[in-house]
């Protein structure tokens, strides 16, 4: 299976990755020889196999219901970029 | 044609967890912006989540209560996009492995029932807010919210109408909080819906194409957004056209739908299974445990408060709307030991009346149920009328004292000696003579009036049924 360019563009767009036109080039190539990989691995058969979910071998651990955490809001947004009122400002959003 | 809507509902529920689903960081409402959002919530570099184990409690409390499948083992993903208000850059969630798989809801709807099946219930975080009100042309971000655990529980396409879309928005809503999994608090979003509407003429089997309609938070709102997009498909397919699947939001001032995003961006989540997170795997003794824990779930307590008290189904139905009002309403029945049926109107009627308009939940009624209960007690044992009762009630409403006290300061005890009645009869068919005369040449409608005159003379006092009985002979012995 081979990605087309667009498919790359796309893909750089969800993820909020900015590539020019020459690097998308090269990601077409390079990705589409993972998929490629992929696809070896998709002809074994493994119909009897549960899918893994996670590397280790453990069910996940549970937490107490208990409020833990203390406010550190003014260390927080110390390092914002812009704040006001105790809240984070960020560019316009507008649905 | 005659059209036939299809209807699912996703609805969120808020979890009633101290701390949040993923951190300590406490999720009470209302607390000034940001002061709740901890290195967990804002997806600080370095920091893992680790599972609540209450909201999973939750979650599988709301699984048994719809006799729904438990996953044993389920999984957390992470459904990737951008918006300021999820600063991780991803919702963790749950995609293929649920918590809660296949159940079911029972609504009622003009005496009719109806199962509704629920496809799945999953465990995921909530995002934080965005305020667009104007920091000089800048967003601002409150990120309390992100975090808070929620439960999408995800209905069958199987409601077909938007009747039956409100009957299982509320028959959920009330089953939650019954549960206590949630405080339902739509005001403060604690029960979101989201409705996936589709037409398709009567007798078809497939599916049209469906639109979603996100976030309305009143029952009413959902009603009549789903009135609004069932006519506006129909319009689009009668005049030829295709409906286009996309989001839509309902305008309440304006009771219509629109379109919500027109850009071409697909969506695309890119879930995948969290590498933070290992599987939850959920024991035997664990779910036999919240088992355990299970009320008596309305739906059990309507049929049984038909079956072990006669009531009426509409009656059985107000009086299981809350877990408070079924309980206060079998603890009258259980203090006042008499007719349930009196007991259900006087709860019903009066108390609800009188809580409505002093707008106060019945775990606030100032008439507590052991107290209504000893004011049934003297309308059964004949002590006073159902008439004199209401009054006592407004007594005890205002006064705080119980029934017996106050019948016997005010004097309201009933006059139930038949010679005291015969006399104060007797008084009043001699000072109405012309009356009389009329009654007994056939006037039959004048008996209200003596029966009138002699509640006067008693100030109500007077048994009813005395007096009717007596009346009559007195009336019919002199002619």
């Amino acid at each position: 299976m081979s990605l087309t360019l667009e498919q790359v563009k796309q893909i750089a767009y969800l993820a909020r990755i900015g590539i020019d036109d020459e690097d998308a080039g090269r990601y077409t190539h390079d990705l589409s020889s993972i998929l490629e990989f992929v696809a070896q691995m998709n002809t074994v058969d493994t119909e009897t196999i549960e899918p893994m979910a996670h590397p280790l071998d453990l069910p996940q651990r549970l937490r107490p219901d208990e409020v833990t955490e203390e406010n550190q809001r003014e260390k927080f947004l110390a390092v914002a970029p812009a704040v006001e009122n105790g809240l984070y400002l960020v560019p316009k959003v507008i649905e | 044609m005659e059209w036939e809507p299809v209807i699912g509902l996703e609805i969120h529920v808020q979890l009633l967890t101290r701390s949040k689903i993923f951190s300590g960081a406490s999720t009470a409402y209302g607390a000034p912006p940001n002061t709740q959002a901890c290195a967990i919530d804002l997806g600080m570099p370095g920091t893992l989540p680790v599972l609540n184990e209450a909201a999973v409690r939750l979650a599988v409390k709301f699984g048994l209560a719809v006799e729904a499948e438990i996953a044993r083992r389920s999984v957390f993903a992470r459904k990737n996009y951008f918006y300021p208000d999820l600063p991780k850059g991803y919702q963790i969630s749950q995609y293929e492995l649920p918590v809660v798989g296949k159940g079911h809801l029972t609504i009622h709807l003009d005496g009719r029932e109806k199962r509704i099946g629920i496809t799945r219930a999953h465990l995921e975080e909530d995002a934080g807010k965005s305020l667009h009100e104007d920091f000089h042309g800048l967003t601002g971000i409150d990120l309390n919210r992100a975090g808070t655990p929620l439960l999408e529980i995800v209905s069958e396409p199987d409601l077909r109408s938007p009747e039956e879309a409100v009957a299982y928005m509320k028959k959920l809503h009330q089953l939650v909080v019954w549960l206590g999994i949630s405080d339902g608090n739509m005001q403060e979003g604690s029960f979101r819906c989201d409705a996936n509407v589709s037409v398709r003429p009567k007798g078809e089997t497939k599916f049209g194409t469906r639109t979603e309609i996100k976030n309305v938070n009143s029952f009413r709102f959902v009603e009549r957004a789903i009135q609004f997009e069932i006519e506006r498909q129909i319009q689009v397919l009668e005049s030829g056209g295709t409906v286009v699947q996309e989001t839509r939001l309902y305008d309440a001032e304006r009771d219509e739908t629109r379109p919500m995003r027109t850009k071409e961006e697909a969506f695309d989540y890119r879930y995948f299974p969290d590498p933070d997170l290992l599987p939850l795997v959920i024991g035997e003794d664990f779910i036999e445990q919240v088992r355990r824990e299970l009320p008596e779930l309305p739906e059990a307590r309507y049929h049984r408060f038909i079956e072990q008290y006669g009531l009426k189904p509409y009656d059985a139905e107000v009086l299981t709307a809350t877990r408070p009002l079924s309980d206060y309403f079998e603890a009258v029945v259980r203090e006042a030991a008499c007719d349930p049926k009196l007991c259900a109107n006087w709860v019903m009627v009066e108390l609800s009346g009188a809580l409505n308009r002093a707008g106060l939940e019945i775990d606030r009624s100032p008439v507590s149920a052991e107290r209504l209960a000893g004011l049934l007690r003297r309308i059964a044992d004949g002590t006073i009328s159902g008439k004199i009762a209401k009054q006592v009630f407004e007594l005890m409403w205002d006064s705080g004292k119980d029934a017996d006290t106050l019948i016997e300061e005010k004097g309201l005890k009933q006059i139930t000696d038949a010679g005291a009645i015969e006399k104060i009869i007797d008084e009043i068919l001699e000072a109405n003579p012309k009356q009389v005369a009329q009654y007994r040449a056939g006037k039959e409608k004048l008996f209200g009036f003596f029966v009138g005159q002699v509640m006067k003379a008693t100030q109500g006092k007077a048994n009813p049924q005395q007096v009717n009985a007596l009346l009559k002979e007195k009336l019919q012995g002199g002619g």
